[in-house]
């Protein structure tokens, strides 16, 4: 989730009236949002770095607000304040208009067939006649970056370039170059760089290095160039100096490069409704025209509103409330979707503004109305449907078994399914090959490289951190391990195993035999021909001789015995120790 | 059968004025008189005491003289310089051969002291060493001696110093007791029983017999007992509410997913954050699933590139490799999914509640409050034409169940359901509201393509049984 950080005597400004902590927070968790911190950037600093950085930093109050990940309307300040001011219906929706520049003066965007293979999609605007004030230039530039950080996905998806036009002139070219043949003054630096040596110098950027390996292997690296073979950008890394847009910049030109056009024209929609507020003639967006490289040509901002009809009913029953479709329009408008009730009281109309890409079908609407309703006025009511319960039986048996054997004086343990390789394989005598684990490919550490094949290591492990207590130490746990299965559709299976283990001075075989033995008479399972058998088997994590193997209903089921001393060792044990590890699935 | 050493010293004592502070005699002269060792005087001396008032004794601390095992010796052949001095013929010993005499080596420096030697160092043949007085008194014996016959108090504190200095003599500390009749005193005494036995039970000599009071402040001994997990103990109980309000155990039996069924039925884009390599254990082997169900992976397809059911869609590309792609469940709504989609191909719908406790897998480096594998409680329930505010009834009966009565609820952001709320509920000890689960209606996106009627809405909730 997103958390946006907002001054909160200039929220307070915007929002025409001030708030106690409290109130504010109840408006945010009524609107969706949660007001995480209140802090400053004092607090901040001293936090992160300690008090003799946080000398002379700023007192100013901050809000860090969490805004859902599908709200990208809510990512600034303006988008918040425009928000909360049309919920409280103390401001009307603005309507955002796309001016077409006269025939022969707009701004033109062409993609060239090379960078068309790279980053294949393009996007274009222009804010006219915009006044930017420190505060306001701050948070352009953050809502920049928090679009990059989510809908773009780490610019993957889309980057996103703002530049002064007034430095440039077009038509533009979105083309892709070997990087040895491109060279430019990247932002805030003040000499030229071939883009290999830009790669270089940014390897060791704390910011820029985490998106260096979205062109680094390319053969061509994305640029865009004016008419003049100025740099406007390199995307997705970095802008070029010259374009570098400041507090005096009056006329910007947007342009975003992506992977994906639909999120490319939500961005680009996003930062232009945002602030456009700003401009000469508030809410509008000069037009900028694209051109692909296959000469088609396509002009952006789209600012589409689409309409949706969505029937009184739909809403009042999916929500459990019965609100007149007037009301309900009402409720819809709060949220920014403008909405009226058409034909004869059938139907609402809502249109969707370009600010809420996040509605994508009629529950969606549906769902805002429920937030302007309220989620806690909504009557309370419970299914009236007539169901009978029923447990799995694998794991009512379990819940059986675990009670019983807590009951003989075994004490219940829950272990990490995942595990070390070495714990599976090599700590217990045998090789990984012969495990059928199912391995990991990208584990934080080596603790979690496969899903476990066995209780026991588990088991072994809880004693090795409790090896303090008094002897002897009596574990048991039910739970499942994994093996690979090519009869499953998704190449693995759970098993439920039962493990038990004694842990004393002397190895006390007797003793776990005997929990065996108790736990196949609670199963009603006798030890004779046709109930039970216990044979002579052999185990790698056994000591030679000392180890048996369980046959119930004509199936191995597991074994129990002696563990051998380089087991216990490896766990880094000193006791000895007897151990039993069956399957409970054949008595289900 | 001889008398206890109890009983004698009851009979020694039985002698003796009644009780009072004139009358008692000391445990160390009991002992020497009774020929006992003081040891086992002191042993009776604490069982009589056990049995209450029979006798009174006065813990006393003493200090006596003692000779050491070489004072005894000097006491018994006279002091080492002496010895060495009276085996020195008057013609003198050469000095190495004097040194080898038992003793030497502290008599010769004592005697040398006192002057009593002379040793030549330029006699021929090595250093010589001659008496230089023609006799000498023995005073170190005479004084180890009149220690040995208890007169220590008589010699002079600084030869006392000096003897003990010289380790010949021994100050000892000594633990006595000063021993009275008490007022219970008897010579036949009973030992009171601490425990009553079968014996006893069988012979009915409890009812003669006094027992030993008991120290009712003292801890019990803990059982023997194995215990449950206490989380999974918790496990249990929510099993139980579930079960209480009608709602069956669905099937969680696999911790290996496909990201199709954990991800993509469920309506997440493939784009989105929690499909990282960051959030999400993906698997090395087994890599693929076998198999997609064909039909339905198609309408799942389609419905997040292209949109329909009355949706847009996310409108990006939707790879099939994604999909297939294994991975350890992320959470047990993949199991829902299964669920779901199996109930779709019912000939007619039928509804139904579900709940599952199960673990789910998170790719975090583990710390106080990170887990990389947790418990997912979830519930769902699938009818004909339910509303949030069934949604709403079911959480509050459910965590009401759980003693959880003050909940409030924020609109929420989830990928597969829509509305979506987080429910929170007030903690009097925080003395603030804290997020207990998350909740919401499945998007028709999700269920449409599966086959279920359009009347038909699933609501659902989940909470992690570590929290």
């Amino acid at each position: 989730m997103p958390t946006v950080s907002v001054k909160r005597d200039a929220l307070f400004e915007a929002l025409g009236r001030t708030y106690t902590d409290e109130e504010f927070d109840e408006l945010c968790f009524e609107f969706g949002l949660e007001l995480d911190e209140i802090t400053s950037e004092k607090t901040i600093i001293r936090k992160e770095r300690g008090d003799g950085k946080a000398e002379g930093a700023s007192d100013t109050v901050l809000y860090k607000i969490d805004v859902p990940a599908n709200r990208y309307d809510l990512l600034c300040l303006e988008g918040l304040v425009r928000g909360l001011q049309v919920f409280k219906e103390r401001i009307n929706i603005p309507r955002y208009r796309k001016i077409m520049p006269p025939k022969g003066e707009g701004q033109r965007l062409i993609i060239t067939e090379e960078a068309a293979k790279i980053r294949p999609h393009a996007v274009a605007a222009v804010l006219r006649n915009i006044t930017f004030t420190k505060e306001r230039y701050e948070s352009f530039i953050d809502l920049q970056e928090k679009l990059h950080q989510n809908i773009c996905r780490k610019r993957a998806l889309v980057a996103i370039g703002t530049h002064d036009l007034d430095t440039i002139t077009g038509p533009f070219t979105y083309t892709a170059k070997a990087p040895s043949e491109i060279k430019f003054k990247p932002l805030n630096q003040s000499q030229e760089y071939t883009a290999s040596q830009l790669m270089d110098l940014y390897r060791t950027d704390s910011h820029l290095r985490h998106y260096l390996h979205l062109i680094e292997n390319k053969p061509l690296y994305p640029i865009i160039y004016d008419s003049n073979g100025v740099v406007l950008s390199m995307p997705p890394i970095i802008n070029g100096d010259h374009t570098k847009i400041g507090l005096n910049t009056r006329n910007v030109f947007i342009e975003c490069t992506g992977t994906d056009i639909t999120k490319a024209k939500i961005v680009l929609d996003i930062l232009v409704t945002m602030f456009s507020g700003y401009c000469e003639k508030p809410y509008s967006v000069e037009a900028a025209e694209v051109t692909n490289s296959n000469g088609k040509t396509h002009i952006y901002p789209e600012l589409a509103y689409r309409k949706e009809k969505v029937k009184p009913e739909y809403i009042n029953k999916k929500i459990g409330i019965s609100e007149t479709p007037s009301n309900l329009a009402k409720l819809l408008t709060r949220m920014c979707l403008k909405s009226h009730v058409t034909g004869n009281g059938n139907h609402i109309e809502v249109e969707v503004p370009p600010t809420r890409p996040d509605i994508i079908h009629a529950c969606d609407i549906m769902e805002d109305a429920a937030i302007a309703y309220g989620y806690n006025n909504i009557q309370m009511t419970i299914p009236k449907m007539y169901t009978i319960a029923n447990q799995l039986p694998l794991n009512k048996l379990t819940e059986l078994l675990r009670t019983d054997l807590a009951a003989a004086g075994f004490t219940e343990v829950l272990t990490f399914a995942l595990c070390s390789q070495e714990d599976i394989a090599d700590k217990l005598g045998t090789d990984i090959s012969a495990t059928k684990a199912v391995k990991i490919a990208n584990p934080k550490t080596a603790e979690f490289q496969v899903a476990r094949t066995s209780l026991l290591p588990g088991l072994l492990k809880t004693i090795a951190a409790n090896r303090k207590m008094p002897l002897p130490l009596k574990l048991f746990e039910i739970s499942d391990i994994v093996l690979k299965d090519d009869s499953t559709d998704v190449g693995a299976r759970n098993y439920r195993h039962l493990c038990a283990l004694y842990y004393n001075k002397n190895p006390g075989f007797e003793i776990i035999h005997g929990l065996l033995d108790r736990v196949m008479q609670l199963l009603d399972v006798r030890n004779e021909e046709n109930g039970y058998v216990i044979k002579a088997g052999e185990g790698s994590a056994f000591f030679p001789g000392r180890c048996a193997e369980v046959i119930a209903k004509g199936q191995s089921i597991g074994k129990f015995g002696v563990l051998h001393p380089d087991v216990i060792t490896k766990f880094e044990l000193t006791m000895p120790c007897s151990a039993l590890e069956i399957t409970i699935e054949p008595f289900v | 059968m001889s008398p206890s050493v109890a009983e004698l010293l009851l009979r020694r004592l039985e002698r003796e004025p009644e009780a009072g502070p004139g009358g008692g005699l000391c445990s160390l002269e009991a002992a020497a008189a009774l020929g006992l060792e003081h040891q086992a005087l002191v042993g009776a001396v604490k069982s009589l005491q056990a049995l209450g008032e029979v006798i009174e004794a006065e813990p006393r601390v003493a200090t006596r003289w003692q000779l050491s095992a070489e004072g005894e010796e000097a006491a018994r052949a006279g002091s080492p310089e002496v010895r060495l001095f009276r085996a020195l013929p008057p013609d003198g010993m050469p000095q190495a051969q004097l040194m080898e005499l038992p003793g030497a080596r502290v008599g010769f420096s004592r005697a040398m002291a006192n002057k009593w030697l002379r040793l030549d160092k330029e006699a021929p043949g090595g250093p010589r060493v001659f008496p230089a007085v023609p006799a000498v008194q023995d005073a170190v014996q005479d004084s180890l001696r009149r220690v040995q016959q208890g007169d220590a108090a008589g010699l002079p504190e600084r030869d006392r110093t000096e003897l003990k200095r010289r380790k010949l003599l021994l100050e000892v500390t000594l633990k006595s007791y000063w021993l009275r009749k008490g007022s219970a005193f008897s010579t036949a005494v009973t030992r009171q029983d601490t425990e009553l036995t079968p014996d006893m039970i069988a012979t009915g000599s409890w009812r003669q017999r006094p027992f030993k009071p008991y120290n009712f402040a003292a801890q019990g001994l803990p059982p023997e007992c194995g215990h449950l997990h206490p989380l999974l103990k918790v496990r249990t109980q929510l099993r139980q509410i579930f079960l209480e309000m009608g709602f069956s155990e669905m099937p969680t039996h696999s911790f290996v997913e496909s990201a199709f069924w954990n991800f993509d039925a469920l309506f997440q884009p493939q784009q989105h954050p929690a499909r990282d390599q960051h959030d999400t254990f993906f698997l090395q082997d087994p890599a693929e699933a076998l198999e997609l169900p064909p039909g339905y992976m198609g309408r799942v397809k389609k419905v997040h590139s292209q949109g329909g059911y009355g949706s847009q869609g996310y409108r990006s590309e939707w790879r099939v490799a994604d999909a297939r792609r294994t991975l350890l469940r992320t959470h047990t709504t993949a199991c829902s999914a299964r669920l779901l989609q199996r109930l779709a191909q019912q000939a007619s719908f039928t509804p139904g509640r579900w709940f599952s406790i199960e673990r789910v897998f998170r790719n975090e480096a583990v710390d106080a409050t990170h887990l990389a594998e947790f418990h997912q409680v979830e519930g769902v329930v699938a009818e004909r034409g339910l509303a949030l505010g069934h949604l709403l009834g079911v959480l509050r009966e459910f965590f009401s169940k759980m003693g959880i009565t003050q909940l409030r609820f924020k609109p929420a952001y989830n990928p597969y359901t829509e509305p979506s709320m987080e429910v929170f509920s007030y903690h009097p000890g925080l003395k603030r509201w804290v997020e207990v689960g998350n909740s919401g209606v499945f998007r028709p996106e999700l269920l449409l393509p599966m086959g279920l009627p359009e009347d038909v809405s699933v609501i659902a909730w989940g909470l992690s049984l570590e929290r």
